[in-house]
């Protein structure tokens, strides 16, 4: 009951602020959206059949060969923007959130061996994420990718490794925090065995924080990945997320041909902000230093 | 140390594994006998323990070894690049910098006024813009709408101590402009947020109200003794985004087609030209931990506690 009434409060402090409701009915939209892909374009845009060179790049608003309307343009081979956006938003939220979660889970179980066992364990795990974290992530995933090669499992194992460390300190930090307060002290007093200490009593107030960090790190995670395979080292042609998109126009811009760029663009900049305004929000919510 | 050295083994091991460099370099008339000649050339033809022992021996003595693709030794085909991209990230600093300090400490001190809710919001957009689209953007609006600053090289060079630099003559500093800014958004806004929340935290300290108590101007208050107290968070970051800022130019300088090491990196990952990667590693990280030493220092000079800690550990 009391705890019900906790989440209520923090729901109301949430709603508070009208730019992070507005944040996430916008993101709740995008993620719809690409859900949604194949109901809400008028082509598949992967598939070949349904392209006509002749619809080639229009500009936005154009009529196509066969009497559609492109309403944001085509791209190069005749694949109406709209679709290959709400097709590529699919793949870039895809790569974001199941990389997340992965370095998520990675990280509390780092995290929290590090905070419990102590001694040399944590030594060497920080010692590690100290190291990792002094270096841009972009940097990291660079070489992580020039060494394993483009495809899909590839760039979600170089975000993964480029976000756990984040994660495993975060935890630490509020594990250790947590473990210094009676309640674990009550718990152990009690016997009960390690195991249901860290999952049943640790783990479930390692959490506002973990939540914080990871509501950044997805939109983190979703620029980085556009931004590798902007620089093509990061998904194949064949799964065009919407780097490879701004991607392939860039070579039309220098022609005044802005849209193949633009409209990918907008929406990539649409999710990581939306996602960002949600962030915002949740961590002035969340943070127990900045309640009343 | 150790650092590096762990680094240089597990590039030179990933490096080794990604693909055979001949099959890039070598066209596909080549014979066989052909083939094997370069091979030898390059020393290919040994293990990778032997050519990791000749790396290892070489780099001792400031020999990383020669670019596969442009046959010039390594080090000096990146040194060569360097003071391109450090001009850029400098530029890009000062406009972060310059910027960012002033508008955080007009947001932080109005945090509820119109202007400060617009810096916010501001740089909360700045936080979420893709560096790499907004360089598209910029050339998109300036270089091709407008046509009032070029698009892509550094321009017109001037030497500076031997060292050629763009930002002395009209020509390159046009050149200059988009990228620095460019790259420069990101920080700014880092900044923005960071000095407004160091503001916002030193306002309600109990040495603001003594230093209103003495009946001192706000501007002294301000000026003094809060940027005072801030800046040791914000030389933090300052030291350690210079090196991220040199990381992230690798975007800027593709974009821009600034000829600065980060092009050359991409190029260099592209025909898998493992001399040049490694070598560029190695220095990337060297500047890491000069970065790290500079930043220590600065904390030392900025806060007496810092000294005083030192001092008596001794």
């Amino acid at each position: 009951m009391r705890e019900a009434s906790i989440w209520r409060e923090k729901v109301a402090d949430f709603a508070a602020s009208r730019i992070a409701l507005f944040g996430l009915a916008l993101l709740l939209l995008i993620v719809l959206a690409a859900l949604g892909a194949p109901w809400f374009s008028m082509q598949n845009p992967y598939d070949l059949a349904q392209l006509d060179i002749m619809d080639a790049r229009l500009p936005p608003g154009s009529i196509g060969a066969e009497g559609q309307t492109f309403l944001i343009g085509s791209d190069e081979q005749g694949r109406d923007l709209w679709s290959a956006i709400l097709y590529g938003l699919r793949i870039s939220l895809g790569v974001g959130v199941i990389s997340t979660l992965i370095a998520v889970s990675l990280g509390l179980a780092v995290g929290l061996i590090a905070a419990y066992r102590g001694g040399r364990w944590d030594s060497v795990i920080m010692r590690v994420v100290d190291i990792q974290l002094s270096f841009p992530a972009i940097l990291i995933a660079l070489i992580l990718l020039a060494v394993l090669g483009q495809g899909v499992g590839k760039i979600i194992a170089a975000l993964v490794t480029v976000q756990w460390a984040y994660y495993a300190r975060t935890v630490r930090g509020a594990a250790l925090a947590e473990m210094s307060k009676d309640y674990i002290a009550a718990a152990q007093g009690l016997a009960l065995s390690p195991a249901r200490i860290v999952f049943n009593h640790l783990l479930p107030n390692c959490l506002p924080p973990l939540i914080v960090v990871a509501s950044v790190q997805v939109a983190h995670a979703i620029a980085l990945e556009a931004t590798l395979s902007f620089l093509g080292l990061g998904l194949p042609i064949t799964e065009p997320s919407l780097g490879l998109l701004i991607a392939n126009g860039y070579q039309y811009l220098l022609s005044g041909k802005y849209w193949v760029s633009f409209f990918p663009g907008v929406a990539l900049l649409l999710t990581i902000l939306s996602i960002n305004l949600v962030a915002d929000q949740l961590r002035d919510v969340l943070n127990p230093r900045l309640a009343k | 140390m150790l650092v590096l050295l762990a680094m240089s083994v597990l590039v030179f091991v990933g490096v080794y594994l990604i693909g055979n460099p001949i099959d890039i370099l070598i066209s596909s008339q080549a014979d066989q006998a052909e083939r094997e000649r370069a091979i030898v050339a390059l020393g290919l033809d040994k293990s990778i323990w032997s050519q990791y022992g000749s790396f290892a021996v070489g780099a001792l003595t400031g020999d990383l070894g020669k670019s596969f693709a442009h046959g010039v030794p390594a080090l000096e085909l990146i040194m060569t690049r360097m003071p391109a991209t450090l001009e850029l990230a400098l530029s890009a600093m000062v406009i972060a910098v310059g910027l960012g300090i002033p508008l955080g400490l007009i947001a932080g001190l109005k945090p509820d006024g119109f202007i400060g809710k617009t810096i916010m919001a501001a740089s909360i957009l700045g936080f979420s813009l893709p560096t790499f689209w907004v360089g598209l953007m910029l050339i998109m609006l300036f270089a091709v709408f407008l046509g009032w600053l070029p698009s892509n090289g550094r321009g017109e060079t001037v030497d500076l101590f031997g060292v050629p630099v763009s930002f002395l003559t009209p020509d390159g500093l046009l050149h200059l402009i988009l990228p620095a800014v460019n790259l420069a958004l990101f920080k700014l806004s880092l900044l923005i947020r960071l000095t407004r929340a160091g503001v916002r935290e030193a306002m309600a300290m109990e040495y603001v109200k003594f230093a209103r108590a003495k009946g001192l101007s706000n501007a002294r208050i301000v000026g003094v003794h809060v940027l005072k107290n801030i800046m040791i968070p914000i030389v933090t970051v300052i030291g350690l985004e210079f090196g991220s800022v040199v990381a992230f130019a690798v975007v800027t300088e593709s974009v821009f087609a600034w000829p600065g090491m980060g092009k050359l990196l991409l190029d260099s990952i592209n025909v898998l030209d493992r001399p040049v990667i490694v070598a560029y590693l190695l220095i990337i990280v060297s500047l890491f931990v000069f970065i790290n030493l500079l930043v220590d220092l600065a904390y030392s000079a900025l806060d007496p506690r810092v000294r005083l800690a030192d001092a008596g550990a001794h």
